[in-house]
């Protein structure tokens, strides 16, 4: 199954897949920081030189890309605000523009939340990304992604609530 | 290219169903405005909306003045969705194989004999 994207509502983008691992595989991946560098990385030509994580509800966490080309980095950083090994994980995230800019701003954090269950060794993944605004998700949206993203995405009101 | 304009144009549900009958052909303002129980004006106020966002012309045929589909706006919406599942699904590709690593260091083993 590949990731499969929906907008479940004008500020949240939720990307769910399959796993065929164990729930506790996809919990060590996303909560240890020499597995996550692994795999976070997004489009091929970057890679994860900073990833900090004190997993503990309250806990903060740093993260830092840089594109292999230009040398340019971004980030996240914030705070765990549940943490329910195995099976749900949640955590703000400020977007760090460093050299790539954007326009997330710094007070509007977004809430992001995973949450995992396991069937016969089969685990399905949601991730749901909770913006404060639907401006903030512009910004937040489009980093990381590097060339050819329109940065004018914003609103999309009842779009797939409706539709979905 | 506005995305936003997109967007917020598909946002409602009888602004949809028009662009879903006019991908099967143009039509005029009149024969979208049939199937709903809208007003003409009302549904004029829909097609005004399509309009600014680029998802549909107005010919200027007599009276008729058909509307068309434009394809262009839709097919942006679409690729940043398709966008956005591409970065993800090439980091959970890179995930499904540090996973294989990992179930081969931990193999569901029976107990260790003491």
């Amino acid at each position: 199954m590949s990731a499969q994207v929906t907008l479940p509502s004008d500020r949240e983008v939720r990307v769910t897949r399959t796993f065929k691992a164990p729930r506790q595989l996809l919990w060590d991946a996303h909560t240890k920081p020499e597995l996550v560098v692994k795999w976070m990385l997004g489009p091929p030509g970057w890679s994860m030189p900073v990833c900090e994580m004190d997993v503990r509800e309250g806990g903060s966490y740093l993260w830092r890309w840089k594109s292999d080309e230009d040398g340019k980095q971004f980030g996240f950083h914030g705070t765990f605000t549940e943490v329910k090994e195995p099976a749900k994980l949640a955590h703000d995230e400020y977007y760090d523009a460093g050299d790539i800019g954007g326009s997330m701003p710094a007070s509007d954090p977004a809430l992001v939340t995973l949450d995992l269950s396991e069937t016969g060794g089969v685990t399905t993944l949601v991730c749901t990304m909770r913006f404060a605004s639907k401006e903030a998700r512009d910004g937040a949206v489009a980093t990381g992604m590097t060339d050819g993203m329109e940065m004018g995405y914003a609103r999309l009101d009842d779009l797939f609530k409706q539709a979905a | 290219m506005n995305l936003d304009a997109t967007f917020s144009a598909l946002a409602d549900p009888t602004r949809r169903a028009i662009l879903a009958r006019l991908v099967e052909g143009e039509a005029s303002v009149m024969e979208l405005a049939a199937p709903f129980a809208l007003s003409q004006p009302a549904v004029s106020k829909h097609l005004r909306v399509l309009e600014n966002a680029g998802l549909i012309t107005k010919g200027r045929d007599g009276q008729r003045r058909p509307c068309k589909i434009e394809m262009a706006p839709l097919n942006a919406a679409n690729d940043w969705i398709e966008r956005y599942q591409q970065i993800w699904e090439q980091n959970y590709a890179r995930l499904d194989d540090l996973l294989e690593t990992l179930k081969q260091e931990k193999p569901r083993s029976k107990r260790k004999k003491k």
